[in-house]
């Protein structure tokens, strides 16, 4: 690796307390338990953080909640693309000396928020969309999963999306964190009921509160913590559309743009990748993701997750914490495959451990497919 | 004039789109076409999202298109839906070039009775003394 691709490492990550289920939380206390943890993780304290980077809130309401005055702010907010976009911001701001510190807070109380959060009716996507049903990302996502399924065979894809949903439950149920911890069957996905046809409930996400923070620092400052530092060695973000009904083509999302330059600036390519996180959405999300990626061509990623191949014991370990499909996802979920990649760089995942993981990319998508920030770590 | 409880999202008009929904109103569907590149685009505003002109239109669409994509709605979104379910959302791919979000009205809510490229044409609904919405129906 050139020294420019070790321009900065994480050092910590961490999730909020309890996930899940936590009514007795709010949106900010899972952002602070999670910086909390976080730092604690990477051996550093509250005043060692001089860059603050989240999105759902505007920064200034997050730093007062958390007390801290930071003199890097970003607030990206591009949905759940937006964390793993964060870390490539971190970098960029402690190579250029605008902060030594960063830290990006996530938290939203998705399952127990005490007042929902609107759509903006002013946007049009709102406006062309809502008063026709489309509110929600199973309806949204569903659209997209029909044209693919049109353009590529609908029974290969629905195998592709079982094979998703049942090899994610199977690493779920090695993750003592993860919500959905029983096993599943084809038979169990095939039977669950219609929620957005061609979407039965377990082609979707969970609805949980949660909250995960990460800490990115100078190559100096994490050589000195105790834990290994994680380097950001590409990093890559892309957005092409707001609603789901101007997406220029409902079976390529931005990761086609995002996945090659990430691996381009890591100076790797798709077989020295040892591990995989994909926002998991949808099944849908992840099967047309591994093609944009570039993992395979269109139309070839059923053949590709084909026979549980990223199940654990696979050749191909995908989504190791049981994605948000199975394990966790607050709305936002793109900051949790993130802490999980991480986790697995560093040989902390005990039963789900993947075997010799030193290279991870991780893909985050946020909106109606909207956005995407790709980024590659690797240990030393 | 009593106005009749309609429960669910209505569109909240911009300046760059209260002539779309007049039209509508009228059961006209109007879109904007670029007299740069000649393309018609969706939704509606002062300038071609696709090379950038500010010299564009109006024209009025013959409301044919064909179906570009759709799904069916089993688990209403809010509860206003709640009485609609099962219903078809769906993507339209206007014959003057132009992409819109529908409904599908007059056909099953079953996908083998729902095709990818099957011809439709508009029709409205009047949701209130003000708004109509365009759908589409089987052609
Ligand atoms: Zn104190
Ligand atoms: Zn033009």
């Amino acid at each position: 690796m050139t020294s420019t691709s070790k321009a900065a490492a994480i050092v910590g990550v961490a999730e909020s307390d309890e996930i899940g289920l936590v009514p007795h939380k709010s949106a900010l206390a899972h952002h602070a338990e999670a910086a909390h943890n976080a730092l604690e993780d990477a051996g550093l304290t509250r005043n060692d953080v001089d860059g603050l980077l989240t999105a759902g809130y505007v920064n200034y309401d997050l730093a007062d909640y958390l007390g801290l005055a930071p003199r890097y702010t970003d607030t990206t907010t591009v949905g759940g693309a937006s964390f793993v976009i964060h870390v490539g911001h971190a970098v960029n701001a402690i190579a250029n000396g605008l902060c030594e510190v960063a830290l990006i807070t996530h938290g939203q109380a998705g399952r127990s928020s005490r007042v929902p959060i609107p759509r903006d009716p002013n946007l049009p996507s709102a406006m062309y969309e809502m008063p026709y049903g489309m509110i929600g990302m199973p309806i949204n996502y569903s659209m997209a999963a029909t044209r693919y399924m049109h353009q590529y065979g609908e029974d290969r894809t629905r195998q592709a999306m079982a094979e998703i949903a049942v090899s994610t439950r199977k690493w779920a149920q090695l993750n003592p964190k993860a919500m959905m911890r029983d096993p599943m069957s084809f038979d169990d996905y095939h039977n669950s009921r219609w929620i957005a046809w061609p979407f039965h409930l377990l082609d979707c996400c969970l609805v949980t509160d949660a909250g995960a923070a990460i800490v990115v620092t100078t190559p100096e400052r994490a050589r000195s913590l105790p834990k290994p530092p994680v380097w950001v060695l590409g990093h890559a973000e892309h957005h092409d559309h707001a609603g789901i009904t101007t997406m220029p083509d409902l079976t390529s999302t931005p990761a086609r743009v995002t996945g090659p330059a990430a691996l381009g600036m890591a100076g790797v390519t798709h077989g020295d990748i040892d591990l995989t996180m994909i926002y998991d959405s949808f099944t849908y999300t992840v099967l047309v993701t591994l093609e944009s990626l570039g993992y395979c061509g269109p139309g070839e990623g059923p053949d590709f997750v084909a026979g549980q191949r990223t199940a654990p014991g696979g050749d191909f370990p995908l989504n190791t914490s049981g994605g948000g499909l199975s394990y966790t996802h607050p709305g936002m979920y793109g900051i949790f495959p993130v802490v999980e990649a991480v986790r697995q760089l560093r040989g902390e995942c005990g039963e789900r451990q993947a075997p010799d993981v030193s290279l991870a990319l991780v893909n985050g998508t946020g909106g109606a497919l909207s956005a995407t920030g790709t980024i590659v770590l690797g240990v030393d | 004039m009593t106005t009749e409880a309609y429960r669910g999202p209505l569109p909240v008009k911009q300046p760059e789109s209260d002539f779309y929904w007049e039209k509508a109103h009228e059961h006209e569907l109007w879109l904007r076409r670029c007299n740069a590149c000649e393309h018609a685009y969706f939704y509606p505003r002062d300038f071609c999202p696709d090379c950038g002109a500010r010299d564009v239109s109006w024209i009025r669409a013959s409301g044919k298109g064909t179906l570009h994509t759709f799904a069916i709605v089993h688990r209403a979104p809010v509860p206003a839906f709640s009485d609609r379910v099962p219903f078809v959302v769906a993507m339209v791919d206007l014959e003057e070039g132009g992409r819109i979000p529908t409904n599908l009205v007059d056909v099953e809510p079953d996908p083998a009775q729902i095709h990818i490229g099957m011809a439709v044409e508009v029709a409205f609904l009047d949701l209130t003394d003000e708004i109509s919405l365009p759908v589409f129906r089987p052609a």
